[in-house]
């Protein structure tokens, strides 16, 4: 691989895409043989170091390599099945991970060869995630867990999992988190589908009982877990957050090509939630790409937890509006039968599914009224909420 | 019927050139024309800060904006008005700048180059004598007609926003635009006593009163712009709003605590300032569309207006609300913003009429 000084430059970029392609014809290569030679190339994501899948190019020249990739029939590294895994492990072993772990993870993340999950949330411990119970004792040579997680989507396909875990009990509950790499193939490690409004098991619950995790599968210091989380949920905020969408793609598309089929349906309180929808869908949208620009200029911006909290909202509206105008036809259900759903494309379900499973979008990925303290304390300003556990140990706090 | 095209958005984000722009309105506006300067205003026989509204248009040259120097303007954009609208929504100044606005969109489509010029200078004041809340997508009726052997109108207009300084009028009429003094023979304006007292309406009526009649004027496009600009304004006055309220209820202590942070409180701050972030890339996009001439404009004002209406009012409602009972008092400023607020969102059309024009312009018939 030719390194140089200098970050290369857009033109760089295309050159050699091209040049890579000529040598690695997509026809012809085998899937898993082409994406490990792509990462090889510096060519996974071109802002990542180079020998890591990068080339240490500035932000923003992502888009238009996959443009390039995607134009030549390459194949794909699974991007929807292993969200969790490109969106929010990799950016944190790269920031916290040893060069051993680097070289160890993110090669076979990046390819997809293998899926990542992410253990945080427990029956106890939501929107208060600083709580989670799950323990890890240091017995000698491993660190040993027993707990439970919940709501982890993927873990049925995991090969690894990202755990937050309390190492210190009698520290206040901030300090005493550390975060591991868990191998979901370990022992002691179950999954078990978790039943939802829907009638699916698209999340799991996993238990964790006397699962040895080696040290070197530790992110971060010891007691240091908290700071390493928080990183991996601001690239799941970023991840909700930005992006260009078309005009009346989504929920709102499915409502109004319902409206414009069914005109026996309309009346005049219909039409105006209707349009207000079609409004602020709109103007979410504009939000949304309005954000994009501001991170290509190198303004990051809060935004990210307001487009979340708004297309929650509006998800749910539209979902639920749809439904009225569908009348009697919306009484019926296409299937609750308990069942494991394939990575979803959400406007090919039935309207009462989609009103089922956008209740959850205002609780997964932090809730609507976690992120609304989450923009009145960092982006406006506002004092913290008066709070009960600041400085009693984790160990002493009722539960 | 089949949904609509997605358009190239464009930038959203202010350029550097819009930034300082802002900056120079800021300081002027600060210093010439504080809340309680625009306060004593009210309760006096000159409601327009015309001193104000000349430095405006001579130092910086706002009315010249959208006009291109070959006509007597600075050759900048809408983007760049859309800019200043905000800065004056955030001080709600007495200045007649959305009219002037939507008067120079009229007349940059007739061949009135002098009278152009006169306004992009700031040397003269145009308005166009609509009712106030007559909105783009919709025929504006003409209540003037011509009559007589000479061009002399008769007719009355009422609630004509920014005429109550005019020099000169723009009045509908059925051969198309009629171009007269407002202080000529036969015209009479009423000043009335106007619920936003920032921005005082005018009935004209018109008896025997001598005019020109033009051609090339689109009444329409004028009240489009008007929309977009007025979504900005909209977009300045609720970020006022928000800044002080953030500010009362960190300085005010009750129950021991600060009121910010009680989280009921908190969270209708997040949700206005999430509408806030809308506001802004609706207005930013609307300011876009008239910049460039997009065949998107008329889809992109009516979001603009529509959502930044309703944003407007709802920051101007919850300051209000969230300032308790000092924010019900004269003496403070929160019911300047309420009452620019309540009259912007029925100006140039309503919520409500911009989203019947979309539903039209986006095939979701009633």
């Amino acid at each position: 691989m030719t390194t140089t000084d200098s970050p290369p430059d857009a033109a760089a970029l295309a050159t050699r895409v091209e040049e890579f392609l000529a040598a690695h014809d997509p026809s012809t290569t085998e899937p898993g043989e082409f994406l490990r030679a792509r990462f090889a190339a510096g060519l996974a994501w071109v802002h990542y170091p180079a020998g890591l899948g990068g080339l240490g190019a500035e932000n923003g020249m992502q888009a238009a390599v996959d443009a390039a990739f995607a134009a030549s029939g390459s194949p794909e590294n699974r991007p929807r099945l292993n969200v969790i895994g490109l969106g929010m492990a990799a950016p944190t072993i790269l920031r916290f991970g040893d060069d051993a772990q680097k070289q160890r993870w993110l090669p076979s993340l990046w390819t997809g060869e293998d899926i990542w999950c992410q253990l945080f949330s427990e029956p106890g411990a939501g929107s208060d995630l600083a709580g989670v119970g799950t323990s890890a004792v240091w017995d000698g040579d491993a660190w040993v867990l027993n707990g439970q997680k919940v709501w982890t989507s993927m873990a049925h396909h995991a090969r690894w999992g990202i755990l937050l875990a309390r190492t210190d009990p009698k520290a206040v509950k901030h300090r005493g988190l550390s975060y591991f790499v868990v191998d979901m193939a370990a022992p002691g490690v179950e999954v078990r589908g978790l039943r939802q409004i829907t009638g699916e098991a698209e999340f799991n619950e996993v238990f964790l009982t006397d699962v040895r995790i080696p040290d070197d599968q530790r992110l971060g210091e010891v007691g240091q877990g908290w700071a390493v989380a928080q990183y991996t949920l601001m690239n799941e905020r970023v991840a909700i957050g930005g992006g260009t969408l078309p005009r009346e793609s989504g929920a709102v598309g499915s409502l109004a090509a319902r409206w414009r089929e069914h005109p026996e349906a309309h009346t005049p309180g219909l039409h105006d939630r209707m349009l207000r929808l079609w409004v602020e869908t709109e103007a979410a949208r504009l939000t949304a790409e309005r954000l994009g620009q501001q991170q290509a200029a190198g303004q990051p911006g809060p935004e990210g937890s307001g487009v979340k909290i708004t297309y929650a909202r509006l998800n749910q509206e539209c979902s639920s509006l749809e439904l009225e105008l569908r009348g009697e036809d919306a009484l019926r259900y296409a299937d609750y039968t308990e069942r494991r759903p394939e990575v979803e494309d959400y406007a090919s379900r039935d309207a009462g599914w989609r009103y089922l499973r956008f209740r959850a979008n205002s609780i997964e990925g932090g809730t609507s009224e976690i992120l609304r303290n989450v923009i009145a304390e960092r982006v406006l300003g506002l004092p913290a909420e008066a709070r009960a556990d600041k400085d009693v140990p984790w160990k002493d706090l009722p539960r | 019927m089949s949904a609509p095209r997605t358009p190239v958005t464009g930038d959203l984000l202010y350029s550097d050139i819009e930034d300082d722009l802002r900056a120079s309105v800021r300081a002027l506006v600060d210093k010439q024309a504080p809340w309680d300067a625009v306060l004593a205003r009210t309760d006096t026989d000159e409601p327009v800060d015309t001193d104000l509204w000349k430095r405006l248009t001579q130092e910086i040259g706002v009315a010249g904006l959208p006009v291109p120097e070959e006509r007597g303007g600075a050759g900048a954009s809408w983007r760049e008005v859309a800019v200043v609208a905000e800065e004056l929504g955030r001080a709600v100044a007495p200045v007649p700048f959305l009219g002037t606005a939507v008067a120079t969109a009229l007349l940059l489509g007739t061949a009135e180059d002098e009278l152009l010029a006169a306004v992009a200078a700031g040397e003269r004041t145009a308005a166009l004598a609509v009712g106030a809340t007559r909105g783009a997508g919709r025929p504006v009726p003409v209540t003037v007609e011509r009559q007589g052997a000479g061009d002399l109108l008769q007719g009355t207009i009422t609630a004509v926003i920014d005429a109550v300084t005019a020099d000169v009028l723009l009045v509908p009429v059925s051969e198309g635009l009629a171009i007269m003094e407002a202080d000529g023979d036969g015209v009479t304006r009423t000043t009335a006593e106007s619920l936003d007292m920032t921005r005082r309406l005018t009935d004209v009526t018109f008896d025997g009163a001598p005019a020109r009649i033009v051609a090339g004027a689109d009444v329409d496009r004028a009240l489009r712009i008007g929309a977009a600009v007025l979504a900005s304004e909209q977009l300045g006055l609720a970020e006022r709003c928000l800044a002080d309220t953030v500010a009362h209820l960190r300085d005010r202590h009750q129950f021991g605590r600060q009121l910010a942070s009680y989280q009921a409180l908190k969270h209708r701050l997040a949700d206005l300032w999430v509408a806030i972030t809308q506001a802004r890339a609706t207005a930013r996009y609307a300011a876009r569309c008239a910049a460039d001439d997009s065949p998107d404009l008329p889809i992109a004002a009516a979001v603009a207006a529509a959502h930044c209406s309703e944003v407007a009012l709802l920051a101007a409602e919850e300051g209000l609300q969230l300032h308790g009972g000092i924010g019900f008092t004269w003496e403070h400023p929160a019911h300047l913003f309420l009452k620019r607020a309540r009259a912007d969102a029925l100006l140039l059309g309503s919520a409500d009429h911009h989203r019947s024009v979309l539903a039209d312009l986006c095939a979701l018939p009633a």
